[in-house]
This record gives structure tokens, C-alpha cells and sequence, in this order.
């Protein structure tokens, strides 16, 4: 049972998989080329990063899969514990208390967290008494999601808080009322309408929307109920959004939505990052510059190039053409995925792969919106390819957990 | 069902990512991202500024190289400095000093360590450049003026300013634009199109290497020499002519319109604009407000015309038949306009003049009567002004005439509206007597005046005139080939101009004469006011000439405008012929009259008005 079958084994995804972190480690030495020491920072750490990585994995993927199953809460526990020690004994990086520091090396522990409650829900959703239906359950399950956000944002690290929302995806799919989803999707609605036309015109919007709706159905004789909730509800998010954007977001958050949103236009300030970014797409061209050729590379005027801007780097040395294969290589690995799991019958299997997949697929997602400039300046890495090491074993994790338990699925248990 | 919600989810956000990534890669490759673009530097190459030439093709306006050692201090080896400061022959502690105030200034930026190398000092410098890392030299351009003349005719050139940078897309900080002047109109000819390289920077400033392989790089459009009308031995000659005294001179080719000289008096160098003391010394000029050197007189000064002015009225008597050359007029030692008005004339009481006759002694009272005929000769005086003022007009005056300088004012010559408003319906004729005599409301300027005696030299026509006769690879204004004709017929201009030569043989410029050249001119003398703590007190009169030579076959038109020099024939009309007889037989010889103008001072009558007793004038 906890030996790996060849024939059921996902040789294509870890095919996939190697290719982009190879496609990583190329870039990354094009971004440090041009300075001799970063080579030696970047490139060479990177490397040992992806050795130690799959050592790890190969270890995970060699333990019997109960094992896994039967520690998940304690597991889970462990790392909550090292999440509230970070902010007690973390080092200090960009802002945020998110680092332990061992000898010459720092470690994450919220990249770790993320495959950690992964397998937390799954064990607890997959428990025979736990009925996704079931009004306790989904409070028991958000707050293990909530948890680790909690503390994460204490660090703060808004970033990887906004990853543990992918897991919402995984409930949803899973069988979450859609009314969650209703909710969540209006809030975001209105919060954005109201950032960008304003408190006062979307109170009178609204206004004016429920009123005629109210007039129709006082017409047609409707029940009105729903519809006193709707409307206090649809003022309430006007009126936290608000309130959340103007007093409790920082001014850089509020800058950062403004620029992309195209409220404010600041091309050297706020929006720097961003013009930047978009100006090394543009040089790429369809074909690009050519390796180790990219002019805004080379001139690195791209912060975070080699981690969360690495795409960037991409999008110019290798052009529209080099994106498109990575962003292919991508689509084609979370739909394999999604789909092998999608006949996975275990649940505590399946919800652990869909985690594995909404993760991959949010950071997939998050960090390349974000890069072209249509998604906020959020500071999240590109799944496999950006440089960082915690990062990359927390998806090394995520997908090796994936491959055994992909490779289990005509087993009987 | 959820199961394929995410496989969806997929889908859509990788194809929504290509899109913007086709639109931002493939789609907007536009030039509009270089000028965000930190990190793109611009290089401009700029064209050398365009030569000026007179019409002999003698140069007037050049540039002059000059070169600039700078210094990265960072990448210069100091343990070299005894052999640096020996090889570019500098004094070592002053090369040490400099060095540190450079250090000081910036390590990785380049700062100037000797400046005004000049090109003989510059081969030697750049023979041993090779050898020191760090230092490079920077080529400066500036305007040179080989002749001390017609300064606010050429103009200078200095750096934009912000509402020029605003106005004008072209010019970024730092850059030259001519100022004032030819420099002025003709700045797009003599600046060219400078070219430009982008260049790729990495973080730190430095250079990394062309900025897409040059595809955007421009190469600069050459400029384009300029050669002038104006004839320089002729201008210079004015100039000394003009010595303490304050006037113009303006001087024109009637059969082309091209400006021979433009005198401006007093005038500066135009070397004085161009190196580090620019600044100070214009501030110098600008404040002189008594002898106002940057006030071109020729061009801006408004004055009354005087009796010149007579002419245009002959004129305009003769086309609308009021009188013939034969009409007299009884001259009763001036003229009764109005009760207790009266007009003066310096001509004998009781006479009777011709036209011939009114013209050389210029009697007042021959040009009051033809002037109140030709208003009166309409049904009412409003018509007849109306009338009169078309007449005018077609000769140049009352208007911008149209050259091509910046600098210019359009005169004055009344209409009907004005002395409408002015006497509230109620005038006549007789109200206006003084525009007979170029009195009164009237204003012109000199180059009008020159113009009006260019059309009369070319009896009934005139071109525009204007200042360039050439420009290289390139044309000029088709304005200033076109003929413009005057409302008088051309054989009425016969009678006048005979009248206008007897003023020098037999009238009032008989000292102006010179023996082989037939001059056709006019004297003018116009009274002329100041306030002084605002009572308005008369000053000596304006003296003035216009006339051309020769007369059969007039080569040049001038116009001499002395202020306060008295009677036209005390100075104007002597420097009129000294610059008649300079442009055509190229020598004096004359010589007492030219030292007579030569030593003319007339600083003494500029001095009253600033004087706090009482003065005399007109002495």
C-alpha cells in the first residue's frame, strides 16, 4: 500500500514539474549574471535548494501514507505553535517576522504550514461523522483555515494570508453551500465598486437599485424579505469596505490597489515595480531578447527580480513566445492534476490534491496578475521557478504529496 | 459538477493572461514606454547652428569651439597625478585642488577640471587622453560675432526656458534658442534637427549599451546656413555715423525690398551674450533706460513723420485730382485753420507755390490745403478720412509691414472711428490739419518710412522688406517676392520725385548734395513731446530724411531718423548721403561732411530732459 506503483505513477506532471523548476534555475542565473556575487547568492543556493528539496520529498514519499493520517492534527498543532514562535523569535525580513534562521539558511515556517493544513482539513473533512453540510463542521474547518491566517497576517504577511483562501476553493468543491461563495464574490464586488466610485455614489446606487426593485415587488406582490436582507447587507459591505480601506489597510495597500485599479498613476513612485515590470515585457517582444540578453534585466531595475518578479525576466529574455510555454506548462500541470484527482474516490486523498492544486494555482495565478499589472503588488512567488528555498520545498511538499497519493488511487483502501 | 469548476477556473485565468500578455508583448510595442522608462537614457546629437552671411558672403555670425576636460574621479588612478598634471599641463597643486573639489562633488560623476580649453591647447590634451582613465573631453559650441554690429538685427541665442520647454516639445533643459532677432525667426533653419541614441542604463546610471539595437535612434538633420540683406561695410559704416547720437538708420534695395543696413543707435556687442558674464551684461542692457540698446529704433520706434509726410499727401492730392502740378496755393506765411489756430510756415509770406515748389521749400500750407481738398472732396469728412486712410495704408504704413523679425510696431494713421470717438462726431477737416504735415496723430516707423521711400523709388510699388536673401538648401518667403501696389497710379510719382530731387539741389538739403549722383529726398523735422514728472514738455525736434538714389534708377532707399537732432537737414539728410554715396561709389569723398556727422555729438541734447532746470530747445 505505501509503495509507489510505477504504472499509476504521474511521470508527465513531474516531468512538467522539472522542467519549469528547470526553467527557474535559468533564469534566475540570467538575473544574477551580470553580478558575480549574486551568481554565487542566487543561482548556486537555489540549486542546493532544489537538492535538498526533492531529498525531502523522496523521504515524505518513502513514509507509509498512514503515518501522515494518523499525525495530521499533531502535525498541524506543531506548526501553528511555530508560527506563534516566529513572531516571538523570527528574524525580521522586508517588514515582516516571518523567518527562522538557522545557520546560514532561514526557514519560512507559513510556506511549510501551507501543505501542513492542507493535510489538516483533509483529515478532518474526511472523517466519516464530518458532513460539509453541517453548519458546526464548516465552522470547525474555517477556523483551521483561519488559524494559521490569523497568525500569518500577525507577522504581517498579507501575501501568504491571502494563499490560505485557496482552500476555500478545495471546501467549495468539496460540497460548501454555494451561499458562501454568493457572499464572498458580492463583498468583492462591492468592496472594489466602492474603492473605485467612491462611499457616497455606490450608497446612492444602491439606493437607487433596491428602491425601484422594492417599488416592482410592492407592485407585483412579492415577498420582500430577501430583499431587506440584500439591501442592508449590500450598505453594510459599502460601508466596512470602506471603513477596512481607509482606516485599517496601510497607505502602500491603498496605493498599491489605486495603481492597479488605475486610480493613481505613478510611474516612478507607487507604481514603479509594476511600470517596470510591464516596460521588460514590452522590450521581450514576441520572440525576446535572448538569454541573458534582456536589457531591463541586465540593467535590474526590476526589485525581487529573481523571486517574485522572476516572470518578468521571462516575459523579456524569452518574449511572448517563452511566457506563453511557461504559462502552458503551467495550465497543462494543474489540469492533469486536477483532473487525475477528480477520480480520486478517498476523500481525505482527494481534498489533500485539490489543496496541493488550488495553492499551486493561486500562487500560479496571484503571482503572474501581478506581474503583468493587473493584480496588486502582492509579494507571493511563482510556483517552482522564483528563488527561495522554503518556498519551493513547501511546493515540492504540496506535489509529492500529490504523486503518492495520485499513484494510490486504484488501491483498495 | 465542482469537480470541473476548477479545471474551468484554469482555463479562464491562463487564457486571460496570455491576452494581456499578446497585448502587452505583442500588440504595444510603443515608443511611448522609452519616455517612463527609467532606464532608458536619451543622447542628442546636436547639429553645429547654421552660419549667417551678408549678402557679399562676408561672415558675420560663426561658432567657436571650445573644449572641457571633466574628470570621473572614481576611476582615475591618483598615485598618477604628477604625470596626469603634466601631460594635460596643469599645475599639480591646482590639478590636486580641482581633483578634490571634484571628489567632493561627486566620486562617479563627471565634473569639469578645466574649462575654455581652446583648440590649440585642446591637440596636444588629446594626444595623451589615452593614457589616464577617467578623464574625457566635452566639445562647447557658441555663437561668435566677427563684426560688433546690428546686434538686435541677428539676435542671440541662450538657453530655453520653462515656458519655452512648455510651449515647444522639441527643447529639454539646457538647450540653446535664438532669443531675439534672426536668430530668432530663422531658428528652426539655423538650429537643424538634433538627432538622438537611446541608450540602455542598469540601476546605477551606467550605460549598459544601445537601447534595442538603435531601432528607435535618430540621426540629427544638418542646419542650414543663412546668408542676410544687409550689407555689412554699408552697416558698420552707419554705425560709426551714427556715434553719440540716437536714431536709425534703415536702408533698402527698392527693386527686391532687401534691407541694405539696419542702424540702431546705440548698440551693443553681441559678444557680450555669450559666455558666462551673459547673464550680467544683459542685465546691463536691459536696465539702460535712457539709451535703451536693446529698443530697436528702426523697427519699434513710433514717431511722428513730419514733414516727409508731405509727400504721401502730394500723393494722394495728385490721384484724386484735387491738385495737378500747375495748382499754387498762396502761402500767407503759414495757415489759418481754425480761430486763433494757426499753422506756421518757414516759407516767405505771400507767395504762391507750385507743387515743385511746395515740395523743396516743404510749405506747410500747400499740403494743409491739398490735405483738407482730399477729405473734403467726399460727401462728408468721416467718407473723405476713410478714403485717405486706404491711400495711406497701401503704402505700408499704419500695419505691421511684415518682415521677417521678431521686433516691430505697427504706427498709426487715423480713421474716421477714431476721431469719431475722439471729437464725438464733430470734426471736420481742418481738425485733423495736422496729418497734412505728418503732425499730430500719426506714427510711423522708420523701416515704414524707408519702405514708403522705396515704393516712391519704384513708383507705386514695393516688395515687403525683409531680411534674408538666402538660405541654404531651402527657400525664402514667397511674400517677399511679391510686389505690393500702392492705390496712386504710377505716373504721379514723376512730379514728386522731381520736386524730391530739387530738394537737394535747390531746397531744403541742399548740403546733402553730391555731385555725380541724383538724389530724390525729403526732410523732416516732427516736434516732439516727454512728460517730466508729468508735465508734458516739447523737445528739440526729431530730424529725418527719406530718400533714394539715383533717382532714375534708384539702388538704394533710406530712411535716417535722428532723434532730437533738429532740422532734417542738420543731420538726417548729410548721413543719408554719406550712406548713399558709401552703398554706390563704395568711397567718401567728402570727407569734411564725414568728419562734420563723425563728430556730431549730440549726447548734450539726450542729457536735458534729465536735467532739473529749465532747457531750450531746437538751438
Amino acid at each position: 500500500m505505501s509503495s509507489i506503483k510505477a504504472k499509476n505513477f504521474d511521470l508527465i506532471s513531474l516531468m512538467l514539474v522539472i522542467s519549469l523548476i528547470f526553467i527557474g534555475l535559468i533564469n534566475i542565473y540570467s538575473v544574477s549574471y551580470s553580478d558575480a556575487n549574486s551568481i554565487e547568492n542566487f543561482f548556486s543556493k537555489q540549486l542546493i535548494f532544489v537538492i535538498f528539496s526533492f531529498s525531502i520529498c523522496l523521504i515524505l514519499i518513502l513514509l507509509d501514507i498512514n503515518f501522515y493520517f494518523k499525525y495530521a492534527s499533531i502535525i498541524y498543532i506543531i506548526l501553528l505553535l511555530s508560527l506563534i514562535l516566529v513572531l516571538i523569535f523570527g528574524k525580521e525580513i522586508n517588514g515582516a517576522k516571518s523567518w527562522f534562521n538557522f545557520i546560514g539558511f532561514s526557514l519560512q515556517p507559513s510556506e511549510i504550514m501551507k501543505p501542513v493544513t492542507a493535510l489538516a482539513i483533509a483529515k478532518y473533512l474526511s472523517n466519516i461523522h464530518s458532513d460539509i453540510k453541517n453548519l458546526k463542521i464548516q465552522f470547525y474547518s474555517f477556523i483551521i483555515i483561519l488559524a494559521p491566517i490569523s497568525l500569518i497576517l500577525l507577522q504581517p504577511d498579507p501575501g501568504t494570508a491571502l494563499i490560505f483562501l485557496s482552500f476555500y476553493l478545495v471546501l467549495h468543491i468539496v460540497g460548501l453551500p454555494s451561499l458562501y461563495l454568493n457572499i464572498f464574490v458580492s463583498i468583492s464586488i462591492l468592496f472594489i465598486s466602492t474603492i473605485v466610485i467612491g462611499m457616497n455614489m455606490m450608497l446612492i446606487i444602491i439606493g437607487c437599485v433596491f428602491s425601484i426593485m422594492f417599488l416592482y415587488m410592492i407592485y407585483k406582490k412579492i415577498k420582500k424579505n430577501k430583499l431587506i436582507y440584500l439591501s442592508f447587507f449590500s450598505v453594510i459591505s459599502v460601508l466596512i469596505s470602506t471603513l477596512i480601506f481607509e482606516s485599517i489597510f496601510e497607505q502602500r495597500h491603498r496605493d498599491r490597489i489605486n495603481v492597479v485599479l488605475g486610480i493613481e498613476k505613478d510611474l516612478s513612485g507607487i507604481g514603479y515595480n509594476t511600470n517596470q515590470s510591464k516596460l521588460a515585457f514590452n522590450s521581450g517582444g514576441f520572440f525576446g531578447q535572448g538569454f541573458l540578453k534582456g536589457t531591463q534585466t541586465k540593467g535590474d531595475f526590476i526589485p525581487e527580480q529573481h523571486s517574485d518578479y522572476i516572470f518578468a525576466t521571462i516575459g523579456e529574455e524569452w518574449g511572448f513566445f517563452g511566457s506563453l510555454v511557461v504559462i502552458s506548462l503551467f495550465i497543462i500541470l494543474l489540469l492533469r492534476m486536477s483532473e487525475r484527482t477528480a477520480k480520486q474516490t478517498n476523500l481525505f486523498y482527494k481534498i489533500f490534491s485539490y489543496s496541493a492544486i488550488a495553492i499551486i494555482f493561486f500562487h500560479f495565478t496571484i503571482n503572474i496578475s501581478m506581474v503583468i499589472g493587473i493584480f496588486p503588488t502582492v509579494g507571493i512567488p511563482l510556483p517552482f521557478i522564483s528563488y527561495g528555498g522554503s518556498s519551493l520545498l513547501s511546493f515540492m511538499i504540496l506535489f509529492a504529496g500529490y504523486l503518492k497519493i495520485d499513484s494510490q488511487k486504484k488501491s483498495k483502501w | 459538477m465542482r469537480d470541473k469548476l476548477l479545471q474551468l477556473l484554469i482555463i479562464s485565468v491562463g487564457l486571460l493572461v496570455i491576452v494581456k500578455l499578446f497585448s502587452l508583448q505583442v500588440l504595444n510595442n510603443s515608443f511611448s514606454l522609452i519616455n517612463n522608462n527609467a532606464s532608458v537614457q536619451k543622447i542628442y546629437e546636436f547639429p553645429e547652428r547654421g552660419y549667417i552671411y551678408d549678402r557679399n558672403k562676408k561672415l558675420v555670425v560663426s561658432n567657436d569651439f571650445s573644449y572641457d576636460l571633466l574628470v570621473v574621479p572614481k576611476d582615475v588612478n591618483q598615485a598618477d597625478s604628477i604625470i596626469i598634471s603634466k601631460d594635460f599641463n596643469i599645475d599639480l597643486k591646482i590639478f590636486r585642488k580641482r581633483f578634490l573639489e571634484a571628489k567632493r562633488f561627486s566620486n562617479v560623476k563627471a565634473s569639469i577640471l578645466l574649462s575654455n580649453i581652446s583648440k590649440h591647447e585642446y591637440a596636444p590634451i588629446q594626444e595623451k587622453l589615452w593614457k589616464h582613465s577617467g578623464f574625457f573631453i566635452q566639445k562647447k559650441s557658441k555663437r561668435t560675432y566677427n563684426a560688433s554690429t546690428a546686434a538686435n538685427l541677428l539676435g542671440y541665442i541662450s538657453e530655453v526656458n520653462k515656458f519655452e520647454i512648455e510651449k515647444n516639445s522639441y527643447y529639454e533643459i539646457g538647450e540653446m534658442i535664438g532669443r531675439q532677432g534672426l536668430e530668432k525667426t530663422y531658428e528652426n533653419k539655423l538650429r537643424g534637427i538634433k538627432g538622438v541614441k537611446f541608450f540602455q542604463k542598469d540601476k546605477f546610471n551606467r550605460i549598459i549599451g544601445s537601447f534595442k539595437n538603435g531601432s528607435f535612434d535618430t540621426l540629427p538633420n544638418a542646419s542650414k546656413d543663412l546668408t542676410i540683406t544687409i550689407d555689412l561695410d554699408l552697416q558698420q559704416y552707419g554705425d560709426s555715423l551714427m556715434l553719440n547720437k540716437r536714431g536709425s538708420i534703415v536702408a533698402i534695395e527698392p527693386k527686391s525690398g532687401e534691407i541694405l543696413a539696419l542702424v540702431n543707435s546705440p548698440s551693443y556687442d553681441l559678444n557680450s551674450l555669450v559666455d558666462k558674464n551673459r547673464s550680467l551684461n544683459y542685465k546691463k542692457l536691459e536696465s539702460d533706460s535712457v539709451g535703451k540698446p536693446l529698443f530697436e529704433r528702426g523697427l519699434q520706434g513710433q514717431y511722428s513723420p513730419g514733414s516727409t509726410f508731405k509727400i504721401i499727401n502730394a500723393l494722394i492730392g495728385l490721384q484724386e485730382n484735387i491738385i495737378n502740378n500747375k495748382t499754387l496755393h498762396k502761402c500767407e506765411g503759414g495757415h489759418f485753420y481754425a480761430k486763433n489756430a494757426f499753422m506756421r510756415c518757414h516759407t516767405k509770406e505771400a507767395t504762391f507755390s507750385d507743387l515743385n515748389n511746395a515740395i523743396y521749400t516743404s510749405c506747410n500750407t500747400y499740403f494743409a490745403k491739398t490735405y483738407k481738398g482730399i477729405i473734403e472732396n467726399y460727401e462728408s469728412s468721416s467718407v473723405g478720412l476713410d478714403k485717405w486712410n486706404d491711400y495711406v495704408k497701401s503704402f505700408g504704413f499704419g500695419n505691421y509691414l511684415g518682415y521677417d523679425h521678431p521686433n516691430g510696431k505697427p504706427g498709426f494713421i487715423p480713421t474716421s472711428k477714431y476721431y469719431n470717438r475722439w471729437y464725438n462726431n464733430s470734426w471736420r477737416a481742418v481738425t485733423t490739419i495736422s496729418n497734412s504735415i505728418g503732425q499730430g496723430e500719426i506714427l510711423t516707423t522708420p523701416v515704414q518710412l524707408a519702405n514708403f521711400a522705396a515704393t516712391i523709388a519704384n513708383r507705386g510699388w514695393y516688395i515687403t522688406p525683409h531680411f534674408v536673401k538666402e538660405i541654404e538648401n531651402d527657400s525664402i518667403n514667397d511674400d517677399f517676392k511679391r510686389k505690393n501696389t500702392t492705390l496712386v497710379e504710377p505716373q504721379h510719382f514723376e512730379p514728386i520725385i522731381k520736386g524730391m530731387v530739387d530738394v537737394i539741389d535747390i531746397g531744403t538739403a541742399t548740403n546733402s548734395k553730391i555731385n555725380d549722383i541724383k538724389i530724390a529726398g525729403k526732410t523732416g523735422t516732427a516736434e516732439n513731446f516727454v512728460r517730466i514728472g508729468g508735465i508734458r514738455k516739447q523737445l528739440t525736434d526729431h530730424s529725418i530724411f527719406i530718400g533714394f538714389a539715383p533717382a532714375d534708377d534708384p539702388k538704394i532707399a533710406i530712411c535716417v531718423f535722428i532723434e532730437n537732432g533738429y532740422w532734417g537737414s542738420r543731420w538726417a539728410a548729410p548721413i543719408s548721403s554719406l550712406m548713399i554715396e558709401k552703398y554706390i561709389k563704395k568711397e567718401i569723398n567728402r570727407k569734411w561732411l564725414e568728419k562734420y556727422i563723425l563728430d556730431g555729438d549730440l549726447s548734450s541734447e539726450y542729457l536735458k530732459p534729465y536735467l532739473t532746470t529749465n532747457f531750450t530747445i531746437n538751438e
